[in-house]
């Protein structure tokens, strides 16, 4: 049996063209749905008069929902969509587990945590936001998870174990902290934002996200075909001249620490990093030069939709967009997996 | 001292307490096939993956021409010698191309484009290995012997000097067995393969290094060293070994308590 696949040799640039056709094209419509009714031509119109074109009519309180609410919320979807399934795919590749995601590292419990204890218990004297708590939740959980997988000898899936040891441990410090100190109100908030939510989306938060999306993708560019050669195993990769321990440490690390600062800003949106990378590499094939530009492109357009469903479609309540990822992730997850059985 | 190729120089290693390998020394001679054998713990896979640099010796030394592995970085050593694990596998929905393209890596830098001396090198391996009609099947879809040939080809497209393979005829049926040892006489390469039937082993290498409890206890060309004494002591099993028309040395395992003329041939 052949295999055939887009992307393959010369069809990869149109792939890529198309791809980041679709995103914007994803980001310019996304943006003018909504519960404020304003017309599609004044939104775009309100966009452009922003960044210098022409200019707008629009009230300055219409304006603002474009320039300030819309667009950034998009903006940041598309941001996280990429960095999530890029973690994911890096992560599956690195650690040789179709089962692992960006979160596999312990390090969303560990924003949970962080982030817990900021809003609940008021650690950090009203200094810290949930944001900065979350993010050094994350890390302290990740520092865990590298220190217990060196311990327990280093090898892959000693990380995958670390990794499940401390989510568990940190998910039931979450749950005690809630179940012992927190009111209704707290909780409820708390609980919304674990589920991840692009609602409190800003501009500050967009710069953060996109600027540790880029220095990720410069780093993975660079180790493209190295996490090739970790096809066969650690010791494969080795003989093929990889720098096995670096490569790993580097690559953990970079990915670590573009989703904690991702947990930090939008809570721990799953299923991104799960199934995209599953669902792009049907297409590319897992030759990673192919494969990471592409999950990053797809990621970014299915969660500029899902987040676009998840803030319409219980109008004017908003379901969690984690909670929309895993509603359509899971039956696209089944679906992935059901037509790739025949290949095996 | 200077010496061509892969040599192991009194190599000793540890593992989990234990000494696995003891004083070893091993330089194949140039372009030939070596065969390593020995029974179940006997040191040679520890062998091979100090040969391949995936492990420190804890004493003695590796080298390749006369450097030492540890001062020669990986990508140096991986465009010399190639390696054939036991067993591999991969989750990856990975096609053989793709899988023989991996024996590139060590040939291009990080963000070089695929040269025209890549596509040869891949085109040859698919080639010689007789995998070129199958380089779009999927590595979920081969069978065993033909996984063997992929990781074959994968090393040899890399372009080798020195091939390492680590019981590479393990669950084959006889005639695949046979097949891939035919390849890998007809390699113009330094072979060291470490074998377990004792027949194959004759018939295909050059010279054979028997070991046993970490040490080599016999070294030299086949008919030198598989002698009914030696079997005896490494193995514990009684063997009566006959000169085959080729000149190689042909074993015929007896069982024990079966006294040898009730089984001779009849």
């Amino acid at each position: 049996m052949s295999v055939t696949r887009l992307g393959a040799g010369s069809r990869l640039p149109l792939l890529l063209l198309g791809a980041t056709a679709a995103l914007a094209v994803s980001i310019a419509v996304a943006i003018t749905i909504g519960p404020a009714d304003i017309g599609v031509g004044d939104v775009w119109s309100a966009v452009a008069a922003r960044l210098g074109i022409g200019h707008s009519d629009l009230s300055a309180i219409r304006d603002g929902i474009v320039w300030n609410l819309r667009l950034p919320r998009t903006v940041l979807a598309a941001v996280c969509g990429a960095g999530l399934a890029v973690c994911g795919t890096i992560m599956q590749s690195l650690l040789r587990n179709p089962l692992a995601d960006p979160f596999v590292l312990g390090v969303s419990s560990g924003a949970s945590t962080g982030a817990v204890l900021v809003v609940v218990l008021g650690a950090g004297g009203g200094v810290l936001s949930l944001s900065a708590g979350a993010f050094a939740g994350a890390a302290v959980s990740f520092a865990c998870v590298l220190v217990l997988s060196h311990v327990l000898g280093g090898t892959t899936d000693r990380v995958v174990l670390s990794g499940v040891a401390v989510m568990q441990l940190f998910s039931a410090l979450t749950s005690f902290v809630v179940l012992t100190s927190a009111d209704a109100e707290t909780t409820r908030g708390v609980l919304f934002w674990l589920l991840g939510s692009l609602s409190n989306a800003g501009w500050a938060e967009v710069v953060t996200c996109l600027a540790v999306l880029a220095a990720t993708l410069l780093v993975c560019a660079g180790y493209a075909r190295s996490l090739d050669a970790f096809a066969f195993g650690e010791d494969a990769a080795a003989t093929l001249g990889i720098a096995v321990a670096r490569t790993r440490l580097v690559l953990l690390c970079a990915t670590a620490l573009l989703t904690a600062v991702l947990v930090s800003s939008v809570g721990a949106i799953g299923f991104v990093g799960l199934v995209l990378p599953h669902a792009a590499r049907t297409v590319t094939g897992p030759n990673h030069t192919r494969l990471l530009p592409a999950t990053a492109l797809a990621g970014a357009v299915f969660l500029v939709w899902v987040d676009t469903l998840a803030r319409t479609v219980l109008d004017p309540q908003e379901v969690p967009v984690g909670v929309v990822t895993a509603l359509i992730g899971v039956p696209a997850f089944v679906l992935v997996l059901y037509r790739a059985r025949g290949a095996r | 001292m200077t010496c061509r190729g892969l040599s192991a120089d009194r190599v000793s290693r540890t593992l989990g307490g234990r000494l696995v390998l003891d004083g070893v020394s091993l330089t194949p001679e140039r372009g030939a096939t070596v065969g390593l054998l020995g029974p179940n713990g006997s040191g040679k896979s520890t062998l091979l993956r100090l040969l391949a640099g995936l492990l420190e010796p804890t004493s003695g030394i590796v080298t390749l021409d006369g450097r030492s592995l540890g001062d020669l970085g990986r990508r140096v050593l991986a465009r010399r010698v190639a390696v054939v694990e036991q067993q591999t596998d991969t989750q990856l929905p990975l096609t053989v191309l793709d899988a023989v393209r991996l024996g590139r890596i060590p040939h291009r830098g990080a963000l070089q484009p695929v040269s025209a001396e890549d596509h040869a090198a891949v085109r040859a391996a698919l080639d010689h290995t007789g995998l070129a009609d199958k380089a779009d099947r999927r590595w979920q879809t081969l069978s065993g012997g033909e996984r063997q040939r992929v990781q074959i080809a994968r090393a040899l497209a890399q372009r080798p000097r020195e091939l390492l393979l680590d019981e590479p005829t393990n669950h084959l049926d006889i005639q695949h067995q046979f097949d891939l040892l035919n390849l890998l006489a007809d390699l113009p390469l330094t072979t060291v393969v470490a074998l377990h039937d004792l027949n194959l082993a004759a018939m295909y290498c050059d010279q054979l290094v028997i070991m046993d409890r970490g040490r080599v206890v016999a070294a030299g060309r086949p008919p030198e060293v598989l002698t009914e004494e030696l079997i005896a002591r490494v193995y514990g099993v009684h063997a009566v070994v006959t000169r085959e028309p080729g000149g190689y040395p042909h074993v015929r395992f007896v069982r024990s308590g079966v006294r040898e003329r009730e089984c001779g041939v009849s």
